[in-house]
């Protein structure tokens, strides 16, 4: 039975997350439509229908569709969903809103942040902050799904689906978007960077977080994250958070850097190819899992690190 | 207003679990158990509801095995007023908990209902948004920030570009992020206090709901082992190892 991915994007353009998701959905069965829904977000239903493997693109455009409430994006699904044999959705903060509210309406489980597609019913997962993988099987009708992006490779482009525009029911109207706050950033996007620098309590506040993190990030043309406690202590916003409860990443090179390696923290980032720690505690558990570790004080190791980089750079 | 504070006990988050060889499980002998971090932070926001005069009466919910008393207690200790044992031995899914969940709210009729965003155990993340599409209601998730005012409730949402405010109708569903508040401990005498506030119960299998599971762990397994590699003098070796063995810089 067909698939259907829900698109995650801001109304300009495709979200990284989305062909990875994608390639979960291709492992599930063949027969993939992409859900876009949104307010002028044409561009985006392009973007979609680019993806190799997209059977078909619905386009679902509405002034209420705009900021993906999730009382609108399940209503929206919830007639859409017969046609189905499962619905997925990047495991992102908005697809982790409205997935359950449509499973709940639909009366199935959610089976959520899938890692690995065993079979059309089959998923492995992750528990406890990553401790333990949960192979499970579905007996529900419609498998309701969202996916760990960092598990899978992003499908190709170059595909050319056609795109179908869908009727959009009423407003629910419960609730109303109020505004947002978004970090505007030149670095490329923690979720999907190849590097990774990330920033701990260690750092002391956020004029250090700045001085020290940012220029090796600007060096390594890296993405800049962070530990709860960095988080917490104000340094950077909520937005940096690597872990069990903020962002998962897997770049190819992750560089730890004052950060104690909490199990809470390691859920968000031991899939990363390559991790550096930096830690002046030589029985940090980071070092455990670190690639390569170096024992000593950040706010000596950064600025060598920085001259290192640069004479290598020539 | 009433407000509703469902609560979970679950294996302590400082506990490195260990999982049984045969792939039958995690290993929950003898392990220390806590209420969900997140949990608490949701009762702890209900308590600055009612400091406020916003809130009359709190109420913690839990649903799980006799234990699970002690987690009630716990939220009783720190300042709800009364509390909801539903019994039950055998493992739910989010759907089982939130339909279990609505029978408690049709019969309390709470205002507001606050979850924890997720469960550090299963981190299955959907209790509270399933709850809240069973009622009917508008959802606030991953809350940093809560403010009622003239039957809304404005809540300020960590996503992942940042914060986003919706604003809902109320009665609705609000579930807590790691930054909505700092949760308080439970003072000695108000822990002796909580041993008398009344603590109801109940089996799961008198509300007359479907709980059973919809799906089969077929296996539960290590997740692929890291070794630790090796340690680099300073910074030199540290780039050169970089470029030249691991080849990523
Ligand atoms: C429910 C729950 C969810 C959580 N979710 C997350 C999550 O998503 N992400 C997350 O990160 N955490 C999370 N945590 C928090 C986690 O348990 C840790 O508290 C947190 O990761 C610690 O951050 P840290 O390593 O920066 O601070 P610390 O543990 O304080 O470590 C600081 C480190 O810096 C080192 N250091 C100090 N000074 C220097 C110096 N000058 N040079 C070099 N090294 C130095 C110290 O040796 C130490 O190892 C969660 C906790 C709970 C309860
Ligand atoms: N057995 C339970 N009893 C009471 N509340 C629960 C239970 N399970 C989950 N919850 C609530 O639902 C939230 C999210 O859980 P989950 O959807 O399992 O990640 C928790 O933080 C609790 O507030």
């Amino acid at each position: 039975m067909a698939v259907l991915l829900v698109a995650e994007h801001d109304n300009v353009s495709l979200n990284a997350a989305t062909p990875k998701a994608m390639s979960a959905a291709l492992a599930i069965d063949p027969d993939v439509h992409i859900l876009v829904a949104g307010n002028g977000c044409a561009s985006v239903g392009d973007e979609a229908a680019a993806i190799t493997g997209a059977a078909k693109v619905l386009l679902a455009e509405a002034p209420h569709l705009e900021h993906h409430l999730a009382e609108e994006m399940a209503a929206l699904a919830v007639p859409l969903a017969a046609q189905y044999g499962a619905i997925l959705a990047p495991a992102t903060t908005t697809g982790k809103n409205y997935m359950p509210r449509l499973a709940a309406l639909l009366d199935v489980a959610q089976i959520s942040e899938i890692t690995a597609v065993k079979s059309a019913d089959t998923f492995e997962r992750p528990i406890y902050a990553g401790n333990a993988m949960q192979t499970v099987q579905s007996s529900d009708a419609i498998k309701i799904i969202t996916v760990r992006t960092t598990a899978f490779q992003a499908a190709e482009t170059g595909g050319n689906a056609p795109i179908e525009k869908i009727n959009v029911p009423a407003p629910a109207g419960l609730s109303q978007f109020g505004g947002d706050e978004l970090t505007s950033s030149d670095r490329p996007e923690l979720a999907s960077a190849k590097v990774v620098v990330s920033g701990g309590r260690a750092l002391g506040s956020k004029e250090n977080f700045a001085k020290f993190i940012e220029p090796l990030a600007g060096r390594l043309n890296a993405a800049v994250g962070a530990s709860r406690a960095a988080v917490d202590a104000g340094y950077v916003s909520n937005d940096y958070q690597v872990g069990q409860t903020g962002k998962v990443v897997a770049p190819e090179l992750y560089i730890a850097i004052g950060i104690s390696g909490a199990i809470q923290h390691l859920a968000g980032m031991k899939d990363s190819k390559v991790i550096v720690a930096i830690n002046k505690d030589e029985e940090a558990p980071i070092f455990q899992i670190a690639n390569y570790g170096l024992v000593g004080d950040l706010f000596k190791i950064l600025p060598e690190l920085q001259s290192e980089l640069e004479k290598a750079d020539g | 207003m009433k407000v509703l504070v469902p609560i979970k006990r679950v294996v302590d988050f400082n506990v490195k679990i260990r999982v049984r060889a045969d792939g039958s499980g995690v290993d929950l002998a003898n392990v220390k158990m806590s209420m969900n971090p997140f949990d608490e932070i949701a009762v702890e926001e209900a308590i600055r509801l009612r400091e406020a005069g916003t809130a009359e009466e709190i109420i913690a919910v839990s649903i799980g095995p006799q234990k699970t008393q002690e987690t009630i207690r716990t939220a009783l200790a720190m300042g709800a007023d009364r509390g909801i044992f539903i019994s039950c031995d055998d493992e739910l899914e989010p759907l089982g908990v939130a339909r279990l969940l609505k029978c408690v709210v049709e019969a309390e009729s709470p205002e507001l209902v606050i979850l924890g965003k997720q469960a550090i155990d299963n981190d299955c993340n959907q209790t509270g948004q399933m709850l809240a599409a069973l009622l009917g209601w508008p959802q606030g998730t991953f809350a940093s920030r809560l403010e009622l005012d003239g039957g809304k409730a404005r809540v300020t949402r960590e996503v992942d570009g940042g914060l986003q405010t919706v604003i809902l109708k109320m009665p609705c569903i609000v579930t807590s992020d790691l930054r909505l508040n700092e949760p308080r401990y439970a003072s000695l005498p108000n822990i002796m206090k909580a041993k008398k506030k009344p603590l109801e119960e109940k089996p799961a299998a008198d509300y007359g709901v479907d709980i059973a599971p919809r799906l089969k762990v077929l296996k539960t397994q290590e997740p692929a082992a890291r070794e630790a590699g090796e340690i680099v003098a300073n910074a030199a070796e540290l780039v050169e190892k970089l470029q030249n063995e691991a080849g990523v810089i």
